[in-house]
């Protein structure tokens, strides 16, 4: 009846797990009063949940994503404290069946939900409004989208309290995943929480290519589009390129596994070569999908705060296109070491370096960006300026990787590891970090506190050289990665240093709640709030609308003359938004509540599929099918906004921005 | 653009005979593959050649009858999307055919 599941699948046993559900359910439980204490749960229904605005649903994206960054975090802190106790002899408080699922879990949650996450929020919340649009190409398949990301959130979750974990790593490699060496349930959460949200990425990169072709404002020709619209421009690309690579790899480990089939078993004719290569012809690709949005952040935000238009758009665009079609061609250097030839690793090796070439474009641009600008040293602008510094290094440490030769030493050694943190750390979580202060004034009407965010930079930048210099160290003296403990005495003081940086970034992420904390607290002081919708001065047309902007985003869609339009426009003295015009009837999609449906069946499918639970499993599938049966039947999807309603609206923004400039 | 999400422009969506003949084509081309595997009527070389010759025909079925290419929907974003999409898979399947048969090579397990 219930399958695999029994209650001897409960970890009573391990103080850690039963300490962690006590702790998350009485937080979740206090959540849940105080919504229910305070009559929100209509509104959250209503207005949260079942929405399909882009800008609500980015929101949900970035707060699901720090969620994640603070259950991703707590396993990196974890393995650290491991290593800095499991020394000589010592066994440190993680056996390995526990370990091996926490660096599993790190790296699978911070690439998925953190990372994927927070990218995915960041372009909702910013794309649309860029190009002048009103919503999405699809509003419904938005939510649908987000939903299935948290589901399977969920999911990854409910394996820390029922069951196990996947014990083989982020990418799951074969033959350690089939279900000869891992006979359990850790491998199938991992399969299908990565498939769920995997069609939830898929989907959000149609959208938004879409988005992206079919509904500029009228003029914004492609090279008259912003920067940051460009690098989520290529981003979806990547992702309709690789993210049904992924789909198929983990689909054939699935067959293997829960059908008995042989693609990358030991025995039976398979090849789990095979699988290193088709998973790596996504995986690279998917660290340009999320380092291109930052890219363009970082070309945002420099702009701004130099007070002038960047430096060599085209050539920066030229240069992210270039990234989007090398990132196809490198995937070899993941795996140098398997066996191939010189002459795979040489093609490989090569075409690695010379992805390098086109990033280091973007920083020149950056820095001649800054150059001769009136640099305004905001919080925002010290993540870009960190991000500059630790990019490059990292960058450096990737092509001493790209060289085959070198890599034979290195390869699944912790310089590995310091190199790519050294990267996604420096590189995307700077870069979503920096875009988050620079918009969340446009996201919520009010600027987040400055002083805070300098701290959370400061601990972030420092604690990251303390974590993850000792381990480009520990790489060249021979420590691989994944070691649950060891016995070298001159490992030792490096992971104590390590330690120490990690607990650095601890206090990082508690400043970046802080200044959530602080910001919200002070959110109605008068040099906070931001009625004008401009507060930067900046160049491109999401300023150019009220902050929050109206659920329509503009009244009038506006017309681009040039690069920069908001820009333009201000020094021409043209009123972007057109106030006071002969407002239209706006045309918008109506809430619905069918993707969070579609998300909870789904979310019954991949439980059940997981425990064997064969019946629940087809309840789960039927009930996915048949939302999405009926959503398809329904007509009544939109609506039109009247005239009065944007009339209201619009003028009371115009009231706002006619105080504000009477205050200066 | 206030009604950008009710106007399609230009492109053909199908009927529902055009759904039905790709869909017979394609079970057709499906059972195909997998009574050739099954017969064992060709040599093990054969047989993956002749499936890989029938996915490739599958491949075009799906896009003709499910994705409505034809030679008259000649706008810039089909062609431009389709070469891409030729491009990458090209990248994908040959770069995979290289790096596979390299290493079988190289480590004489073939």
């Amino acid at each position: 009846m219930l399958g695999k599941l029994s209650w001897s699948d409960i970890p009573f046993d391990v103080p850690i797990l039963v300490g962690t559900f006590a702790g998350a359910a009485i937080a979740g439980l206090a959540v849940l009063g105080l919504i229910t204490y305070y009559g929100k749960w209509g509104y959250l229904w209503k207005e949260w949940l079942t929405s399909v605005d882009h800008k609500r649903l980015g929101v949900m994206y970035i707060v699901l994503a720090l969620v994640a960054l603070f259950r991703g975090f707590a396993d990196a802190i974890m393995m650290r404290s491991q290593l800095a106790l499991a020394y000589a002899g010592n066994p440190g408080y993680l056996p390995p069946h526990h370990y091996d699922q926490i660096f599993s879990a790190h790296g699978t949650i911070m690439i998925f939900f953190m990372a994927m996450a927070f990218m995915t929020g960041l372009m909702n919340v910013i794309v649309p409004l860029q190009i002048g649009a009103r919503d999405v190409a699809f509003p419904f398949l938005n939510s649908l989208s987000f939903w299935m990301t948290t589901v399977s959130f969920v999911l990854i979750n409910v394996s820390l309290f029922i069951g196990e974990f996947s014990q083989c790593g982020w990418l799951a490699y074969p033959p350690l995943s089939e279900s000869q060496f891992s006979p359990g349930v850790g491998v199938d959460y991992y399969i299908w929480a990565v498939q769920l949200s995997g069609v939830g990425t898929l989907l959000t990169g149609v959208n938004f290519f879409t988005t992206i072709v079919k509904m500029r404002a009228p003029g914004m020709t492609y090279m008259k589009m912003p920067v940051f619209t460009w690098t989520i421009f290529c981003t979806t690309v990547l992702i309709m390129v690789a993210f049904p690579i992924l789909t198929v790899a983990l689909g054939l480990l699935g067959l293997d596994r829960y059908l008995g089939m042989h693609f990358f078993t030991n025995d039976g004719g398979g090849n789990q070569m095979l699988y290193l290569s088709v998973i790596w012809a996504w995986g690279h690709p998917e660290v340009y999908i999320l380092i291109l949005p930052a890219f363009g952040a970082f070309s945002e935000i420099t702009q701004t705060f130099s007070r002038k238009p960047l430096f060599g758009y085209n050539t920066m665009v030229y240069a992210t296109c270039s990234i989007m079609v090398l990132s196809l061609v490198v995937w070899v250097h993941h795996f140098f070491t398997m066996g191939a030839g010189p002459n795979v690793n040489a093609f490989f090796g090569i075409m690695t370096m010379i992805i390098a070439i086109p990033t280091g474009v973007k920083i020149f641009n950056w820095l001649f960006t800054m150059y001769k600008g009136r640099v305004e040293f905001h919080a925002t602008m010290y993540w870009v300026i960190g991000f500059m510094i630790t990019f490059t290094i990292g960058g450096m440490t990737g092509v001493m990787l790209a060289i085959p030769a070198a890599d034979f030493v290195l390869h699944n050694s912790l310089f590995v590891i310091a190199h790519f943190h050294n990267v996604i750390i420096g590189g995307v979580y700077f870069g979503y970090v920096a875009a988050m202060n620079f918009w969340f004034p446009k996201a919520f009407g009010f600027k987040l506190n400055e002083a805070w965010g300098k701290r959370a930079f400061w601990f972030w930048f420092i604690g990251f050289y303390f974590a993850f210099m000792p381990l480009y160290v520990l790489g060249f003296m021979g420590m691989t990665r994944r070691m649950n403990h060891y016995d070298n005495p001159d490992w030792y003081p490096w992971l104590l240093v390590a330690e120490f940086g990690a607990v650095l970034i601890a206090c990082g992420i508690v400043c970046q709640l802080t200044q959530l904390y602080v910001s919200i607290r002070d959110r109605n002081l008068a040099e906070n709030r931001d009625l004008t919708g401009d507060p930067w001065n900046a160049r491109t047309l999401e300023w150019s609308t009220s902050s929050p902007p109206p659920f329509y985003n503009f009244a009038v869609v506006p017309t681009v003359h040039d690069l920069d339009a908001f820009a333009h426009d201000k020094e021409a003295g043209i009123d972007t938004r057109a106030a006071g015009a002969d407002y239209q009837p706006i045309h918008m999609p109506k809430n619905t509540s069918a993707g969070f449906f579609v998300g909870a069946f789904s979310l019954v499918l991949g439980f059940a599929a997981i425990w064997y639970i064969w019946w629940l499993a087809a309840i789960g599938l039927i009930g996915v099918i048949a939302t999405v049966i009926a959503r398809s039947s329904n007509n009544d999807v939109d609506y039109y906004v009247p005239v009065s309603e944007v009339a209201r609206i619009e003028n009371e923004h115009t009231r706002n921005l006619m105080a504000a400039q009477a205050a200066e | 653009m206030a009604d950008a999400h009710t106007a399609h422009s230009g492109e053909s969506h199908g009927s529902v005979g055009s759904y039905l003949t790709g869909f017979v084509i394609a079970v057709l081309l499906t059972a195909a593959a997998f009574g050739l595997v099954m017969a064992h009527s060709f040599s093990p070389a054969g047989t993956i050649a002749a499936i890989a010759v029938l996915a490739v025909v599958q491949v075009v079925v799906h896009l003709v009858f499910f994705l409505h290419m034809n030679g008259s929907s000649a706008q810039r974003w089909n062609v431009m999307a389709f070469a891409f999409t030729v491009m990458s898979v090209a990248i994908l399947i040959g770069g995979t055919l290289f790096i596979m048969h390299d290493t079988a090579i190289n480590m004489m397990s073939r």
